[in-house]
């Protein structure tokens, strides 16, 4: 079981900063999902418009979802499903244990799954003799590292080639060990060997879902290796993890998502398998699973209902605010500590594991609205940290000392007079020591700042001061007339 | 039980008990009626536009097209395509009438065995319900004559699209499944492209656990 270390965020992030293999990575990667969003988001002049239309849809989803849950589960049933409900990851585990257990499974395939690496469902199955085997590439590499994942949609993002070369040749000894890995694709030629293997023997396949579908007791996945689709077809059962928030209502609701989805996360218009699934095999039918289980798991997202954590329920895991986050870029997905890193991340980790053990994520945000302004869904992500920022202070889990000085500021914001005169004072001051060289390399209680920069000097007025003095001169009304 | 306690917490977080029975009857309703949302202008166009579009589309996700006149051209082509990339003469093809219906004595050096696909099938020939320009996307439902691992197993799958089965968007497609099928299949693969992936370092590579090269025959049926 992989532990949080969510609560060392600082220490995290100052090793990730001096990591250079992290940093090579973050460095080649980060860009290339921003360009290819771009550049996919450039092509379907819609696209704000299908923004608009994915959040109402899980709006709407959300505050219905007592009712579609119980319509997924009379169509799942239907279809020759069975649904397991879940209240958290104890019992989830416990299910799945069960059915494999019953299958009298040996091995599990295992396709991409983020609620899986939520409740530590590997773990488990091993604890019990039950071998489990990531097919996504990016997890198979995870799994051999026994690391978690450090993007939700790119697990090996923090990893290059020697990493692979290195991995691959620890764990599989039984190849020559004179084998060249000369570029990319010899790697996963050699996975798809390893795990084509894996795929025939396995006698259960695991995988998460993108989507439930109420109308019909669907669930979705949407790949672009294939693993997914071979782990749920081969073996001779299905178990689906799903949480509850994955529930839409109608094929025409999960289309209009998925046109946003791909484009959101990879730049891709569309992922290569889209993978709707109903049911066990049908009678005449040549392949296919003979049991399919969904594993329905609620593990805190019903507790977010109706708080003001409830947008984060729309997200479809799409990672673009991670892509897109400049904290991100610069530490990576570990230093959050847990499964779900980015600012999607800050805002669900306390959710699920408490703001005690996950205050540091929200607080890892420069509140540069960048997540927000590229979420698919619109999640307001800056917002909801703040809430998360404002509960820290609430049950005084914030440092004495920022306590303090937070005091001190409060005092002055609710004063406006008395908060003028003060910056008047310290920009005047500052003004006038900074005259010479227009900035600082270091000040009393700025060490923070400082540290890694020069503070630019004030230019010995304030913004109020300056305001006022334009507006007397007339300066302003021209400036707008221009 | 914790179907009870997980959907009487959410009610609590909706702080409302179930549902009205007219709210109920909304919601079925809209579930009947599926609604569209707004389906994107690209894909709205005349249907042999819209033939162009979905074989831009393919080769633009690293896929292959093969445009026909007719069913009877189909052995030709096939043959022809494997030939061309050096790939055994025999297959393993999807027990569907319209595959059946092919020609396929015309090239007697092709083999053929019917049925799902095994691990040791390296061409694979299936069958395409629907094909989607918007995306160029295949829609592959499972059935007795459609295998789902048809469309996984193989390194090379080839698949036959009737021009007539080509729409525009997925809710097009979709209205067709309901249509022809009744309810949902057990599996709806909507494929588009051959596998690949970016992990390795974020950079792409075709091929990963599906197919590696992905071939579409298109008889031009539609008129």
């Amino acid at each position: 079981m992989h532990v949080s270390t969510a609560p060392a965020f600082k220490a995290n992030a100052h090793q990730a900063l001096a990591n250079p293999g992290l940093q090579k990575a973050l460095a080649r990667s980060g860009p290339s999902f921003i360009a290819r969003r771009a550049a996919a988001v450039a092509g379907l002049p819609e696209f704000e418009q299908l923004r608009d239309t994915a959040r109402d849809i899980k709006n709407h989803t959300l505050a219905n979802l007592d009712f579609y849950l119980e319509e997924y589960e009379r169509n799942v049933l239907a279809s020759g499903g069975k649904v397991h409900w879940c209240a958290d990851a104890d019992a989830a585990r416990a299910a799945v244990l069960e059915i494999c257990q019953k299958a009298g499974a040996r091995t599990v395939t295992k396709g991409k799954s983020m609620i899986g690496e939520e409740i530590s469902i590997n773990h488990h199955l091993e604890a019990h003799g039950i071998t489990p085997i990531e097919t996504d590439l990016g997890e198979y590499i995870i799994q051999l590292r026994d690391e978690l994942p450090s993007h939700i949609i790119a697990p090996a993002f923090h990893l290059n080639m020697e990493d692979w070369e290195e991995a691959f040749r620890k764990s599989h000894t039984d190849l020559p060990a004179d084998r060249v890995f000369n570029e990319r694709r010899d790697i996963l030629t050699e996975a798809r060997t390893k795990l084509r293997s894996a795929f025939l023997q396995a006698d259960v396949g695991i995988t998460g879902a993108n989507f439930l579908i109420a109308a019909t007791g669907s669930s979705v996945i949407v790949t672009n290796e294939g693993n997914g689709d071979l782990t749920q077809t081969l073996p001779r059962v299905h178990i689906v993890l799903a949480s509850l928030e994955k529930m839409v209502p109608t094929i025409e609701d999960c289309t209009s998502l998925l046109r946003v989805l791909a484009r959101s996360a990879t730049g891709q218009d569309f992922s290569v398998y889209t993978t709707f699934s109903t049911g066990a095999r049908r009678p005449g039918d040549l392949d296919g699973p003979e049991e399919y289980h969904v594993v329905l798991i609620d593990n805190g997202r019903s507790a977010m209902i109706g708080t003001e954590f409830h947008d984060m329920l729309r997200c479809i895991r799409c990672a673009a605010c991670m892509n897109h986050c400049p904290v991100y870029g610069a530490v990576g997905g570990h230093a959050y500590g847990w499964v779900y890193p980015g600012p999607m991340g800050s805002v669900l980790t306390p959710g699920l594991l408490g703001v005690d053990q996950a205050g540091h994520l929200p607080n890892a945000s420069t509140f540069c609205g960048k997540c927000e302004s590229v979420c698919p869904v619109r999640i307001p992500l800056p917002k909801l940290m703040r809430h998360w920022r404002e509960r820290e202070f609430e049950r005084h889990l914030t440092p004495a000392v920022m306590r303090t000085n937070l005091a001190i500021w409060a005092w002055f914001a609710r004063r406006p007079q008395m908060y003028r005169m003060a910056t008047g004072i310290a920009a005047r001051a500052l003004g006038w020591l900074g005259r010479k060289k227009r900035s600082f390399k270091s000040l009393p209680f700025a060490g923070g700042w400082t540290e890694g920069r020069d503070l630019p000097a004030p230019e010995g007025e304030t913004f109020f001061a300056r305001y006022a003095r334009e507006q007397r001169q007339g300066l302003h009304r021209q400036g707008h007339n221009r | 039980m914790s179907r009870d306690a997980i959907l009487n917490a959410v009610r609590r977080g909706l702080k409302r008990g179930p549902l009205p029975a007219d709210q109920i009857a909304m919601l079925r309703g809209r579930m009947e009626l599926h609604p569209r949302h707004l389906i994107p202008a690209r894909s709205r166009l005349p249907h042999p536009e819209q033939v162009d579009l979905f074989v831009r589309n393919v080769e633009k996700e690293f896929g292959s097209v093969a445009r026909v006149p007719d069913l009877d051209s189909v052995p030709a082509a096939v043959a022809d395509f494997l030939a061309a990339q050096n790939l055994p003469t025999s297959f393993v093809m999807a027990p569907h009438p319209e595959l059946r219906a092919v020609p396929w004595s015309n090239r007697p050096l092709l083999t053929i065995r019917e049925g799902r696909a095994q691990a040791t099938d390296q061409v694979s020939m299936q069958h395409a319900f629907a094909g989607i320009a918007e995306t160029g996307t295949l829609m592959l439902p499972s059935a007795p004559e459609r295998p789902t691992t048809l469309n996984l197993l193989a390194d090379t799958e080839i698949v036959l699209l009737r021009a007539s089965r080509l729409v525009g968007a997925y809710e097009e497609a979709w209205d067709r499944l309901r249509a022809d099928m009744g309810g949902m299949p057990r599996n709806v693969m909507l494929v588009t492209g051959p596998s690949r992936s970016a992990d390795i370092e974020q950079t792409l590579e075709l091929g990963a656990h599906g197919p590696r090269q992905l071939h579409v025959v298109l008889v031009e049926d539609a008129g």
